[in-house]
This record gives C-alpha cells, sequence and structure tokens, in this order.
C-alpha cells in the first residue's frame, strides 16, 4: 500500500442508506451543505426494504378519534415507561408531516373510500394508524427516498465499508473504510458524521436481518467514545418464517395479524387469550366473536367499538406466548405455531398481503389464502443504541449523530410495530438538520490524523496477510450459537454470566482472524471487521441484560420475572474504556406532569 | 439426503474465468442461494456473491442459473434434476467485478437522466385525493425491485449493438411510474423519445419473461409509453405509409437494429 487513499471531504458524512441515512441526507443536502452518502450494498438494498406493514403516523383517516397524543401513549405503553419521552412525543407529532412528505416526493399509498392515505391497525396501536402500500411499505418508501437523493444530486458511495471513524480532542474528524469492488482504502474527510446503520440481527442464529446487520455503527460509535444505552432489549419479533431451513427467520409481516390472522398451537387452541396482559385485556375483544367483528369492520375500514383480537398485543408478549407454546409442547410440525388467515376471501388476502402470498408459495411450497402458516420468534430490531439528543441527533461525541436502528431511546422496551419508519423519517430528517448545522458551524476543513489513518490501513490489510489463524465464518457461528442459547428471549444470570465468558473467548480468536484471497469484494474478508463489531455489541448487550435485573418489555429474566418500579426510571449504558466495556446506569429525568399524565392516560378507546 | 454439484464461475477481468465444481449437502426447501452460502462457509470463503434480504423483496442476487437469469433466492434446488450439475454465472450483460458479482454502476447512471417527479406547485399535498382503482397500475410499476434481471435479458443492452442511450426495461417501468402518477405533471415523452431510446424497444418481452415481480413490462409500461410518444411526435398516418414502403431509417418506434430474436442468449 504505497499510494494515498481516494479522498471524498463532505460537510456531512452518513454511513447507511436506509431510511434514516437517505432522509438525513436528503435534509442536509436541502439545507445546502455537501453531503456522501455511504453504504455497504447497492443503493436501495438496505433492510428498510423488507419493512411490510406500514408507517405509524396518526393522520386519523381510517379513525378520526385518532391523534397524536394517543400515539405517543401507545408508544409510551408499548415501550414500558421506559422510552425517552421528548423523542417518543417528538415522533407522534412530526411522523404525518413526514409521511404525507413522501408523499408529496411520488409515494403512492393506498388509498380510503375517499381518496385519502389508508391507515391498517397494527399491534399495540389504538386505532388504525399504518399508512402502507399493500405489505411491501418499506419498499415504496425507500425507492422514495432514493429518487429523491437522485434527483437532488446527492453523492452515494455504495459498496462500501466503513471500518474506522478518525477522531481529535474537539470530535470526528471523519471516516476510513473500503471499496468492496476492487477492495482499495476510502477517507471520507467530515466536519460531522451521522451514523444510520441500522440493527445487529446478525448477532444471533435466527434473525429476519440480512448480513448487513452486524452493529457497525454502534461498535464504531463506542470505538469513537460514544455510549450505548438500553442494550439489553433485543426485539423478537413473534413470526418468523421457521420451515425451510434456508428462510429460518424471515420475516412474516405484523400485518397478517393487522388484518385479522389468529395465532393457533396444536391442539387448535387461539393461545392469545391467556397471555394478554392483566392491566391491559380490557383494550381486546373478549370473544371470538367480537374479535371476528373487529375484523370485518377493519377489512372495511370502517370504525367499530369492537376490541381489536388478542394477536395484537404488543410482539414482545406475543414473542414470549409463541415461545411458551413450543416449549410446553404444544407447537407445529417445524417448531412454531400456525399463523391462518385462510378464513378471509382468498382475493382479499391476496391484495392486502401479496408479498407474504408469494414468499410462502415460492419458497415454502404453502398456500397461505388456503391453510395456516408455520411461524416462529426471530430476532428483528434492537430498541437500544447510541445515546443521542432527542432534537437533533446529536451523540456524546462532538460532531457524531445517529438516527434510525441505530440510536437508542425512542423504543424503550419495547417497539411498535410501524414505529420504526416513522423513526427513521422524523428522526432521520432531524439528525440530517442537527448535522448540518454541525458543519455550518465548523470554518476549517476537517484534518484526519495520518497516524490514526495508518493504522486503520494496517488493521485492514492484515487477515489477508496472516497465515493461519481463525476462520471468521466459524467463530461467528460461535457467536451466534452463544447468543442464541444464552441471552435470548428468556434469560438468567448464570446464562448471561457463561455468555460473557465465551463472548470474551471469542474475542480473544478475532484477534488472529484470516481468510483466503485477495481485496476485491471479498466476503470473508469483509466479515473480518463485522465479525470486531458483533462480538462488541454481542458483549454490550449480555452485559446489559446482566445488570437490569428485572423483567421489562423485550427483556426477560426468569430469575428477576417481575417489572419493578425501581427500574422505570434508570437506563442501562455502556461505553468502552481501551479494550474493555464498561457498563453502568443513569437516571432518566423525571416526566413534566403533564407528558407523564399523557403517557400514563387509562384505557383504549 | 443427496449431494448435489455446482458448477460456479470464478474469475475476475485480471484473472480468466473457470467454472469451480463443489459438492454441496442438499436440504429440504433449499435454494441456490443457500448452496451458495454453504460454498462460502465451507469451501471457499472468498466466493463473490451479491445479497440481501433473502426473501426476493431486494433484488440483489440476480445472476443465470443454467443459463436463465434468475433471483438465486427464491430459485429452488427442488426445481432442478439433481442428478445433473447446476451451472451459476454471473448475469452477463454487464461487466465483471469478480465470481458472481458485476458492475451494475450503469443503471445508476442512466437513471439519473429521467426527469422527476413533479407535483402540481398549486395543489397541496393534504389536498391530494385519488381513488385506490387509479393507482393500481402505478403500484405494479412501484413493486420493481431492481434486481435488473430484465436488463440482463435486454438484447438491446445486452448485445451493446447500438450506440445511442437507452434506458433499458427497468428504467422504462420507472419512467412509466412518473408518467402515469395520478398527479405528476412533467412530460417525459420528448425524453423518452430522445434520450431514453425507447423506440429502441423492439418489443420481444423477454423483460416480462424473467420479472420476479411479475411486472407486465411490455404489455404494461412500454407499450403504452411508446403509445403516447407516437401520439406526440408522430402523425399516425404518416407512420403507416412509411411501414408499407419499408423505410425504417425514419421511423424511431421500428429503428431498433437488433434482431427480434429476444430469446438469444448466446453472445
Amino acid at each position: 500500500m504505497i499510494s494515498a487513499p481516494d479522498r471524498h471531504p463532505h460537510d456531512v458524512l452518513v454511513i447507511g442508506a436506509g431510511g434514516a441515512g437517505l432522509r438525513a441526507a436528503i435534509e442536509v443536502a436541502a439545507l445546502g451543505a455537501s453531503v456522501g452518502l455511504v453504504c455497504k450494498s447497492l443503493l436501495g438494498k438496505a433492510h428498510t426494504v423488507m419493512a411490510e406493514g406500514g408507517v405509524a403516523a396518526a393522520l386519523g383517516h381510517v379513525d378520526d378519534r385518532d391523534s397524536w397524543q394517543t400515539h405517543f401513549r401507545d408508544t409510551m405503553v408499548g415501550g414500558k415507561m421506559l422510552n425517552n419521552v421528548r423523542m417518543a412525543q417528538l415522533h407522534a407529532l412530526e411522523a404525518p408531516a413526514r409521511v404525507r412528505e413522501l408523499e408529496g416526493w411520488g409515494a403512492v399509498f393506498d388509498r380510503t373510500r375517499d381518496g385519502r392515505i389508508l391507515q391498517r391497525p397494527f399491534g399495540g396501536h389504538t386505532h388504525p394508524r399504518l399508512a402502507h402500500v399493500g405489505d411491501r411499505t418499506g419498499l415504496e418508501m425507500i425507492r422514495t427516498l432514493q429518487d429523491r437523493a437522485v434527483a437532488m444530486g446527492i453523492a452515494v458511495y455504495m459498496e462500501h465499508t466503513i471500518t474506522h471513524l478518525t477522531t481529535n480532542p474537539s470530535g470526528v474528524t471523519g471516516a476510513f473504510g473500503y471499496r468492496r469492488l476492487d477492495g482499495d482504502a476510502v477517507v471520507f474527510p467530515a466536519k460531522a458524521i451521522l451514523l444510520a446503520t441500522g440493527g445487529i440481527g446478525k448477532a444471533y442464529e435466527v434473525t429476519s436481518n440480512s448480513w448487513e446487520y452486524s452493529g457497525d455503527g454502534q461498535a464504531l460509535a463506542l470505538r469513537a467514545g460514544a455510549e450505548l444505552i438500553d442494550m439489553e432489549f433485543v426485539q423478537f419479533h413473534p413470526t418468523g418464517m421457521v420451515w425451510p431451513p434456508g428462510v429460518r427467520g424471515l420475516l412474516v409481516t405484523e400485518a397478517v395479524r393487522g388484518e385479522g390472522g389468529i395465532l393457533r398451537n396444536s391442539d387448535g387452541e387461539r393461545f392469545m387469550w391467556q397471555y394478554l396482559p392483566e392491566d391491559r385485556r380490557h383494550e381486546y375483544a373478549a370473544t371470538d366473536e367480537e374479535a371476528r367483528t373487529w375484523v370485518e369492520a377493519s377489512s372495511a375500514s370502517r370504525q367499530t367499538d369492537a376490541r381489536r383480537p388478542p394477536e395484537l398485543s404488543t410482539r414482545d408478549n406475543v414473542s414470549r406466548a409463541i415461545y411458551t407454546e413450543v416449549r410446553e409442547g404444544r407447537g407445529s410440525p417445524h417448531g412454531g405455531v400456525f399463523l391462518d388467515i385462510s378464513y378471509l376471501p382468498a382475493d382479499h388476502v391476496r391484495r392486502k398481503l401479496p408479498s407474504m402470498y408469494e414468499q410462502f408459495k415460492e419458497l415454502a411450497g404453502v398456500d397461505i389464502t388456503a391453510g395456516p402458516m408455520e411461524v416462529g420468534p426471530t430476532t428483528h430490531y434492537v430498541m437500544g443504541g447510541i445515546r443521542v439528543d432527542a432534537e437533533t441527533g446529536a451523540t456524546t461525541v462532538p460532531g457524531l449523530f445517529a438516527a434510525g436502528e441505530v440510536a437508542g431511546g425512542m423504543h424503550g422496551a419495547n417497539r411498535l410495530g410501524g414505529n420504526s419508519l416513522s423513526d427513521l423519517l422524523v428522526f432521520g430528517q432531524r439528525a440530517g438538520a442537527g448535522a448540518a448545522a454541525r458543519a455550518a458551524s465548523i470554518a476549517d476543513d476537517p484534518y484526519m490524523n495520518p497516524v490514526q489513518i495508518r493504522a486503520a490501513e494496517e488493521e485492514l490489510e492484515a487477515p489477508l496477510s496472516r497465515t493461519g489463524g481463525t476462520d471468521p465464518y466459524r467463530l461467528r457461528e460461535q457467536l451466534q450459537a452463544t447468543m442464541q442459547s444464552l441471552v435470548g428471549i428468556y434469560r438468567t444470570a448464570s446464562d448471561l454470566k457463561d455468555a460473557i465468558a465465551r463472548i470474551g473467548d471469542i474475542r480473544h480468536l478475532a484477534d488472529d482472524l484470516c481468510v483466503p484471497g485477495g481485496r476485491a469484494f471479498n466476503p470473508g474478508w469483509n466479515l473480518v471487521f463485522e465479525l470486531r463489531n458483533l462480538i462488541d455489541i454481542s458483549d454490550a448487550i449480555a452485559r446489559s441484560a446482566l445488570v437490569r435485573e428485572e423483567s421489562r418489555g423485550a427483556h426477560s429474566r426468569l430469575d428477576f420475572p417481575a417489572t419493578e418500579k425501581a427500574w422505570v426510571d434508570r437506563n442501562v449504558v455502556v461505553c468502552r474504556d481501551g479494550e474493555t466495556l464498561v457498563v453502568g446506569t443513569s437516571p432518566i429525568p423525571p416526566m413534566p406532569k403533564d407528558v407523564r399524565a399523557l403517557a400514563e392516560a387509562g384505557g383504549g378507546a | 439426503m443427496a449431494n448435489l454439484l455446482m458448477r460456479i464461475f470464478r474469475g475476475s477481468p485480471k484473472e480468466p474465468g473457470t467454472f469451480a465444481e463443489f459438492e454441496v449437502p442438499v436440504e429440504e426447501g433449499m435454494v441456490v442461494l443457500d448452496a451458495l452460502h454453504w460454498i462460502q462457509a465451507h469451501a471457499a470463503p472468498d466466493l463473490a456473491v451479491r445479497w440481501n434480504c433473502k426473501a426476493a423483496k431486494c433484488g440483489s442476487c440476480s445472476a443465470e442459473v443454467n443459463g436463465r437469469p434468475s433471483l438465486t433466492c427464491k430459485t429452488r434446488l427442488s426445481d432442478f434434476d439433481l442428478d445433473e450439475p447446476i451451472t451459476v454465472e454471473p448475469m452477463r450483460a454487464f461487466p465483471l467485478v469478480r465470481d458472481l458479482v458485476t458492475d451494475v454502476s450503469w443503471n445508476y447512471e442512466i437513471n439519473r437522466s429521467i426527469p422527476p417527479f413533479q407535483p402540481p406547485a398549486d395543489t397541496p399535498v393534504e389536498e391530494w385525493r385519488w381513488q385506490q382503482e387509479d393507482i393500481e397500475r402505478v403500484q405494479e410499476y412501484r413493486k420493481c425491485i431492481e434486481c435488473f434481471l430484465c436488463q440482463d435479458v435486454c438484447h438491446v443492452l445486452r448485445n451493446h449493438e447500438v450506440e445511442r442511450p437507452f434506458l433499458g426495461p427497468r428504467f422504462l417501468v420507472r419512467a412509466a411510474g412518473l408518467e402515469m402518477h395520478p398527479i405528476d405533471t412533467a412530460d417525459r415523452t420528448g425524453y423518452l423519445k430522445d434520450d431514453g431510446g425507447i423506440g429502441l424497444c423492439n418489443i420481444t418481452k423477454c423483460c416480462t419473461e424473467v420479472c420476479p415481480e411479475h411486472i407486465k413490462i411490455t404489455d404494461n409500461a412500454i407499450i403504452p409509453l411508446k403509445e403516447r410518444v407516437a401520439d406526440r411526435y408522430y402523425d399516425p398516418i404518416q407512420m403507416f405509409w412509411r411501414r408499407l414502403r419499408g423505410d425504417r431509417s425514419s421511423a424511431p418506434a421500428a429503428a431498433a437494429p437488433a434482431a427480434s430474436d429476444g430469446g438469444d442468449r448466446s453472445s
């Protein structure tokens, strides 16, 4: 490596081109700053494309009783009151404008009879609230944002992996990475860096996430000195495919339940009734008939006083229910439960859930209009993430911003379906504005320390020049098996301690990773850098889970089964000290009185 | 279960291409991409494969399986005779990067030339009202996952026979989505005629055949666009006379020099 790496200086560098990264880049460009958008895959392939059900926004088109206040309350209740209150508030307030803005940029949502954006019901939402396009809302959203970004002439660096952020005492100065196509090093000097890299699903064996979701942003932020919060809260989506083996974990949209899908065990029993939390039971239908009335009204986009079916409980709860049914021997042949929508007319199912129909037909040979699907929990989303300022997305490191799944706080202990797409839009826009403002406040061109760049280059080359060492594919399997078996839906102190010890061993083995082949589009080589990130965030998840000695939302401790008042006002925080992670707690400031009243407002509709 | 012999193209512009053979254990329900992942994890960690969602929703894993342009994530092994080897090659219409990965950046470049969505300046978005029936056609175009299989199989693009710009099926679909958007005000007919090269398509429908989203690319997108261009720029009676006389040079709609044997994949 004699030649200096290619340089692409920008005011703001956005890392990650899913919904949050694209929306952020659009905001930066709209404010007149120079922006570069870097992504690991081709543009338009990020996981946002997989989002199916819809984007939550209190537009009130189907039920005019909806309001931002109700959306806020649902989000706080779903998040078990651990959410960053200001984020939840801004999110509920601004989501409708962000959705209309998408329509203004060319998105074509499904319509109500009076020609407005149609909204569908979803788990934990009091009213039908999800603007959608059949069950391919994410594709519509990412394509709309992509088209907008292209029309604005935003510079996109596709198939680039960022391995290091460079810093000086006053903040970040740029990013270092490499181009997948030829493997050459690239540097991006920047006055502000915005992380929008998404989640961590690849830490687990069974996940709905693609190869990209290896905790890159969380790990880069930790190494740059930022804090992570709430990492113990990993969402296991209740319905992933369980068969065939090659698609185990693949998402089955919650829209199936939103449209009336019924969960049954191998005895044919509709088991969700018995898993509803007592304090929320009044929000759900009491009988099959009432649930059926609700489904019929909802299919016709009519308001109804019938309450929603028990399958629309929050995701944490439905996942635990399915897990328990399977463990107690009432599972389906391939270790899941049955999800049935075939009692509705076949053409209605095909129209409302076209991609689910195709997915089961093509990949499992199952016709969902004729019989039930088999489904089980799959690692889907991390509620925790980089600690950010609600208004601007600023992290605790000057010049470093974060938005979307990589950021923590918005969703508390459990995210409601549909709230992630709205999160991407609301906080993508805000963090974009925050990063642009930061860049505007800095006069000098950023200076990336050549010593840091040299160290990054050496680290990049190392796994290719080693002879003999650890195979990254095997080591990732070990890590995934550890997380799946010891840091899953139900946790105990002894399992978590065991996991932390094993992750320590894996970290040690990762010092010696070695891959064959050259630099051009070498997936084994790329995995080395992802694995390093996965180890950091797996460690952060396990350690955070050990510290939170209670059960709340997606974090269920068998040894501490109760939700404890003492833990509602505390975040578990992780930061990095040299090569070790340090875990502690930090108090959450008390909610303003009026906000608390809103969040705790009783009852459903 | 039995083992399957996979023949995978390996090579880059710098090294001559060869077919490497791998024996892969077959599990029930496996797709071609599963087999490629098995090879990566057990035999060739540096095998270059592009993929993301593994659910036929992102359009990353396009390749040619036994000569047919396919999404490897939805091509099930059970559709083949497993006693015969399965051959996987990169898309041929695009420059090779390495193994099964090609340089598809051309698509992103030509996309930039399409005049973007242009809503009316005088109606605020809150007041837009459309009926579901009015947008179903546009939603069909917007199902496109950009797998570029239609571009791969399009003989105008594949054979590189023309110097003139040509959007290819994917971007004609995108242009159709904009043109038929219920509230768009831009007129792209001039663009489609000149920079878009719509006349080069001679509607052999190969693109429609390979579309994993089952978009009727030719019938529902390209032909209606051709009609718009023709209505706008070509007097139909003059066109009729030109066709009768066999004078093709001045009739852009029939000017494609490519042969109409759309199934030709031998080049």
